[in-house]
């Protein structure tokens, strides 16, 4: 299909103009769209947060902010970026519109429930919002009892009943992501041709439907405690606040896996389809997301090596996390050998990938250092841990999810980007990251503890570059959000395939058409077949 | 016959080729609900089991305290829910309309006897100072702290039950409603095989907790 044709032809975004269609839609690809919105006001709601963080943490009084606020701002900033950001990030947007059309089908298995799903979103949302405009939360995002329970004069209540609503919705998207990929396969699409991209989110479906629900009766529990003193936790009563963290990191040390999975499926797609290979040991790829959901169930303790829990259990922990650091491994190394010999090219989602493969890399190295026990007493809470899963979550996760914006953005939209403002804002995101998080390992490692607003005037000069680096990156997430924008009415027209990817997502037309195919496509090679593409692939040398 | 096909055709949704299809991805679905329900229960019979073991002489006695032939009678109206939905689901497969509205407004009835029975033992606690709280108060154990904590799991498993069971409640009245209408027949039930076993499973829950709550302390003969 020509892309420059003058009659309007007939896609998912011009099938209905108004509100409503939006609103009440059931198509897979608008109700990613719908996510896309929101979670962005929620990263920038996250992002205001964390500014003011990082202002505060300027100087070592402490003078813009009183420690009551601080102890807020870190809370809201936590809670806003995991549950309402990173959560559904990937898998609620790019999920949502590509899981479908990679497989070849014309739907979710449930539409009404991904919409709803959607709503459930929006309502944990706005009772987060809420909690944030009425005074805030200060109990960090781990709610950990008896504080939250018993003392926090903060708005846990609400706040804690909008991550149960969301939880729902992490929940329900997980349940239709298996169940679409079991039933909804297209002709010859076979579990081994599937993408890597549909493997990892299958691998994190998993995590959503078995962990959230445990998430869940945890915020129950903690309901009840404080709003009807049924006391499960309560040490008053003989309660063990420590059960509570078993139960709270049950569910959030695998929320980990829920935010970096989906990236990690990205990233084979962004390096297979720019390096013109198929990913070098397609099936331990696969196998690897299945192994690091598993996995990921079995290492919550390490986040307990301080809290009374015994050192036998602490030991098992630290040997378990070790093993998730074998499938990171296996594919941290399987996307540099896909690059051996690859036909390179450095459009912006490969720098991207690039720079996912490296910070990620850094992340899970210093994942080793606190999944050990000895040093894990030195680093614990300090900044040494915050730089750790930022490397993992910002600068894996939120690094991953942007390449994969840039990369499928012409297909979402019908518009290319502007390659050289996206290279730019792709270039100063990695410097700022770095510059950012990397002084938080040595200001930990010196010992300076998270939480506090004050701290020893001799980590002022760390503290300052660190912020220095938040601008940057702060400069860094605007652009796209701007130039994406201005793509939508001046970018240059997207052709149908324009990076000569091999996905079923690419053999349709950008943007899709309603049921985004005009046949049922039939599946007849592995995923990763660049023999099978005729590229109309742009050069970006 | 004509009114047979619309339903057919009106029962295919469009994401789906088949209603063969369409049958195996809702059956999966509720499935893998199910198994989430499971993770949401675990994590209350954790903490169970954790002060059961810290606290097995204070729950022996708190549990005595709950009375045992009720709780057993209801067990015997929530099987027999059991049994009345699996008959709705039969004649829905042999599509019996009368039958299946019949046995699904029966399994109504006993899971609303079942939450009467509940609301009247819930009731006998409010009585006897069993609520957890700044009322309570349980004769005979030394320690208060445990015993309130086996009554904030007694009302945490319960009522979360109770809450199933509600929801359940309403899942059938919408399907009785439906069934009037005729809107199932034998091609087309996969919405009372679902409930079907949503209520099963929550059934099972039940089998779970009586005897963890009721009858701790029954092997030694009291």
């Amino acid at each position: 299909m020509t892309p420059a044709v003058d009659v309007e032809r007939e896609t998912y975004l011009n099938a209905g103009h108004d509100l409503k269609s939006w609103l009440l839609t059931k198509d897979h690809k608008r109700i990613g769209l719908l996510y896309l919105f929101t979670i962005t006001l929620f990263f920038f709601l996250g992002g205001a947060m964390a500014t003011m963080i990082r202002l505060e943490l300027m100087t070592p009084q402490g003078g813009l902010v009183s420690s009551e606020t601080y102890n807020k701002l870190f809370t809201m900033h936590g809670v806003a970026m995991i549950f309402f950001f990173l959560i559904p990030s990937i898998p609620a947007v790019l999920g949502n519109f590509f899981l479908p059309m990679m497989i070849g089908a014309r739907d979710l298995a449930f539409p009404r429930l991904n919409l709803i799903s959607w709503y459930l979103l929006v309502i944990g949302g706005l009772f987060a919002i809420f909690a944030m405009l009425a005074g805030g939360v200060d109990t960090g995002w781990t709610f950990y009892t008896p504080y939250s329970t018993t003392y926090s004069n903060s708005w846990v209540i609400a706040t804690a009943l909008g991550i149960f609503v969301a939880g729902f919705s992490s929940i329900l998207t997980g349940l239709n992501f298996i169940v679409t990929v079991h039933r909804m396969r297209a002709p010859g699409m076979t579990w081994f041709r599937l993408p890597l991209f549909v493997w990892a989110h299958y691998a994190t479906a998993l995590i959503q439907v078995l962990g959230t629900p445990v998430l869940a009766v945890t915020i129950v529990l903690l309901l009840c405690e404080r709003l009807l003193h049924i006391g499960i936790f309560d040490p008053k009563l003989g309660g063990d606040p420590v059960l509570f963290q078993h139960m709270f990191w049950f569910y959030s040390h695998p929320a980990v896996y829920i935010m970096v999975l989906p990236a990690m499926g990205v990233i084979s797609e962004l390096v297979s389809t720019f390096s013109r290979k198929p990913i070098f040991g397609y099936k331990i790829v696969a196998f690897s997301s299945v192994a690091i959901a598993v996995l990921g169930f079995l290492v919550w303790g390490h986040h307990l090596f301080v809290s009374t829990q015994s050192v036998y259990a602490g030991m098992v922990f630290s040997f378990l996390s070790y093993c998730v650091a074998i499938p990171s491994a296996i594919k941290v190394f399987n996307w540099t050998a896909t690059l051996y010999k690859g036909s390179i090219s450095y459009a912006t989602p490969m720098l991207y990938a690039f720079g996912f493969v490296g910070l990620f890399t850094i992340g899970g190295l210093t994942g080793l250092f606190v999944a050990c026990l000895g040093i894990d007493v030195h680093v614990t809470d300090t900044y040494f841990v915050v730089a750790h899963f930022h490397y993992i979550m910002v600068g894996g996760a939120i690094m991953a999810y942007l390449g994969g914006l840039h990369y499928w953005w012409p297909k979402m939209t019908g518009r290319m980007y502007p390659e050289m403002w996206a290279r730019l804002s792709a270039g100063i995101i990695f410097l700022g990251f770095n510059l950012t998080f990397f002084p938080q390992f040595i200001l930990g490692y010196l010992g300076m503890p998270r939480r506090y607003h004050v701290y020893p005037p001799e980590f002022q000069v760390l503290n300052v570059m660190s912020t220095a680096g938040a601008s940057v990156l702060a400069v860094g997430y605007l652009m796209p959000m701007i130039y994406f924008i201005w793509s939508l009415r001046y970018g240059k027209v997207a052709p149908d395939n324009p990076w000569g990817a091999t996905g079923l997502e690419w053999k349709t037309a950008s943007p899709p058409p309603l049921h985004n195919f005009d046949e049922t496509p039939v599946v007849t090679h592995a995923a990763y077949d660049y023999s099978t593409v005729t590229g109309e692939g742009i050069d970006f040398g | 016959m004509a009114s047979h096909t619309r339903t057919e055709t009106l029962a295919l949704r469009e994401q789906f080729d088949t209603e063969a299809q369409q049958k195996d991805a809702s059956t999966l679905g509720m499935w893998i609900f199910l198994i989430t329900e499971i993770m949401f229960f675990g994590g209350l019979f954790l903490a169970y089991t954790v002060y059961r073991r810290w606290y097995a002489d204070i729950f022996a006695v708190t549990s005595s305290s709950l009375n045992v032939y009720i709780g057993a009678a209801n067990t015997l109206v929530l099987l027999s829910s059991s049994l009345t939905m699996v008959l709705a689901v039969r004649a829905a497969q042999l599509g019996k309309r009368k039958a299946l509205v019949v046995f699904l407004i029966l399994t109504l009835l006993l899971g609303g006897v079942f939450l009467g029975v509940k609301a009247y033992e819930w009731n006998q606690k409010y009585v006897e100072h069993h609520i957890p709280g700044p009322d309570f108060h349980f004769e005979g154990v030394a320690q208060q702290g445990p015993a309130q904590l086996f009554f904030s799991l007694y009302f945490a498993m319960t009522g979360l039950h109770a809450l199933h069971m509600v929801i359940g409640a309403g899942l059938l009245i919408v399907l009785i409603a439906l069934a009037a209408k005729g809107r199932f027949s034998a091609s087309y039930m996969t919405p009372v095989d679902v409930v079907g076993l949503y209520w099963h499973f929550v059934d099972i829950v039940w089998i779970f907790l009586f005897p963890l709550l009721y009858l701790i302390d029954r092997h030694l003969g009291r």
